[in-house]
């Protein structure tokens, strides 16, 4: 944190391993406030356990250092909600607003925030669709007003057509509330678009750095085993 | 006389609770435990007799011997709650057969009607009013931590405490009506109140509510049918609360 104050997150040397299998090695990284960092790599590549070990949820070997007061919210993949749960995403607001005693004014400019509707939050959750599914989530996400927000695969769950509003969303939520953002994402349209600084992941580092700079044909290849399928841009 | 009526207002605040906790055992997806921790309090309540101590002290002993047993169980070996609860359930009722005297099992396994001291009474009033507080309180923590465990943790919630709590509560409502209910039919206090609750309702309030409310009509109206009839309380409350049950699923949900 000395060298850089504008530092929020650095990450050196991190290993997480379950039982005897080392889902990542030696994974290092650093991002900057209001930057965007994408994370890509092949399923099992430890994407999602990287997330939630800088959520603290896995024990782990290394240093994560963030700058101090900063707050994190995590927007997880879609969630199998139960068809049959009597909850509804009001409720689940109401909760996490009590349990940080937050006043309930937050809750209504975060749901303007994220343009959701009375109707959309009375939905019981196993109702919802994809998009205001994720939406809701990424509502539960910005209350408590962090900023950082973790996304993993936030367009999972969303056909063609929402996946650019969903981005569009983060984006500008980003800028509104000046957040810090870590996404896991496919997309590398998403990541040559949005993305300050790119992470390829396949248990370890396999590039960091400015997604014009560090990915190519050969970094690609190297993370996901074959010729890119992927859509490449064009300057 | 007394002693008469505090068992019965005992019983009516016990069903009210029963209502609440057996809402959040359904949407935990754990109701059935219910049927299998009473069956916990069996070689407890064998025990005790046997050895001419409080049943319910025995019982209590064992059945949160149990419990704690079960949330480390889940804990260390990420077994998921039920097969946990299943081992130990099996090896207490066999246990449970083998120690109690023969002549006190059946009223240990189906419930009866007993009056109640004072102190018992004012214990018991204590317990019920515990609970009713600890899911006021809890409330939105639970259903955080069933709706998405991630979710709880990412709010810092710490789940395995809680569940601990939520599991502890529910051995406190299940030893109160085991009471008059039995260790067999016991579980019934959990589970069907609340699938009424389900049945009938669309938010959460609202099946938290119906469920209650269901809780102490199936124990009212079990306890007068039983009386008017002059039947066995236990089996009578039961089958009350599962004819309310059948009567729900008449109810069409829009």
């Amino acid at each position: 944190m000395k060298e850089d104050s504008s530092i929020i997150l650095a990450v050196k040397n991190l290993d997480v391993r379950f039982e005897n299998d080392v889902v990542l090695r030696d994974v290092s990284f650093g991002i900057s406030r209001g930057e965007s960092l994408a994370i890509i790599g092949p399923n099992g590549s430890g994407k999602t356990v990287l997330l939630k070990t800088l959520l603290g949820m896995f024990p782990h070997e290394g240093t994560i250092s963030l700058a101090p007061n900063v707050r994190i919210g995590y927007v997880p993949q879609k969630i199998e909600a139960d068809k049959h749960l009597p909850l509804n995403f009001k409720n689940l607001l109401q909760a996490k607003a009590e349990i940080l005693k937050l006043p309930g004014s937050e809750i209504a400019s975060t749901i303007d925030a994220v343009g959701l509707t009375a109707f959309i939050l009375e939905t019981p959750v196993g109702h919802l669709s994809g998009g205001h599914f994720q939406r809701c989530l990424i509502a539960f996400a910005l209350l408590g007003r962090p900023n950082m927000l973790l996304f993993d695969e936030p367009t999972a769950s969303i056909d063609l057509p929402g996946e650019e509003e969903m981005y569009e969303l983060i984006h500008r939520l980003q800028e509104k509330y000046k957040l810090t953002a870590i996404i896991v994402s496919h997309d590398l349209s998403f990541v040559y678009r949005y993305a300050t600084k790119v992470l390829c992941l396949n248990r370890r580092n396999i590039c960091f750095g400015e997604p014009r700079d560090v990915l190519d044909t050969h970094t690609l290849e190297k993370l996901y085993g074959r010729p890119s399928a992927y859509y490449k841009h064009a300057h | 006389m007394e002693g008469n009526l505090y068992a019965v207002i005992l019983a009516l605040l016990t069903a009210l609770v029963s209502g609440l906790v057996g809402s959040f055992a359904l949407m935990k997806r754990i109701a059935l435990a219910g049927d299998v921790i009473s069956h916990i309090a069996l070689p407890g309540l064998g025990l005790a007799l046997l050895f001419n101590i409080n049943p319910l002290i025995g019982g209590a002993t064992t059945l949160f011997l149990g419990i704690i047993l079960i949330w480390r169980l889940q804990g260390a070996t990420a077994l998921t709650a039920e097969t946990a609860i299943g081992v130990i359930f099996t090896a207490s009722v066999a246990l449970g057969a083998l120690v109690t005297p023969s002549e006190e099992l059946i009223e240990a396994l189906f419930g009866g009607f007993e009056a109640l001291d004072l102190s018992s009474f004012i214990v018991g009033l204590i317990a019920v009013v515990f609970i009713g507080l600890f899911i006021l309180k809890f409330r939105n923590q639970l259903i955080l931590g069933l709706f998405s465990p991630e979710l709880a943790s990412s709010t810092k919630l710490n789940l395995s405490r809680l569940n601990l709590y939520y599991l502890l509560v529910f051995g406190l409502t299940i030893l109160l009506g085991l009471q008059f209910l039995g260790a067999i039919l016991v579980g019934a206090l959990i589970i069907v109140p609340a699938a009424i609750g389900r049945q009938l309702t669309h938010s959460l309030n609202a099946f938290l509510l119906v469920s209650a409310i269901a809780g102490f009509a199936s124990v009212s109206a079990g306890m007068f049918v039983a009386r008017i009839y002059n039947l066995e309380l236990g089996p009578t409350v039961v089958l009350v609360a599962a004819f309310l049950f059948a009567a729900s699923l008449l109810h069409r949900k829009t």
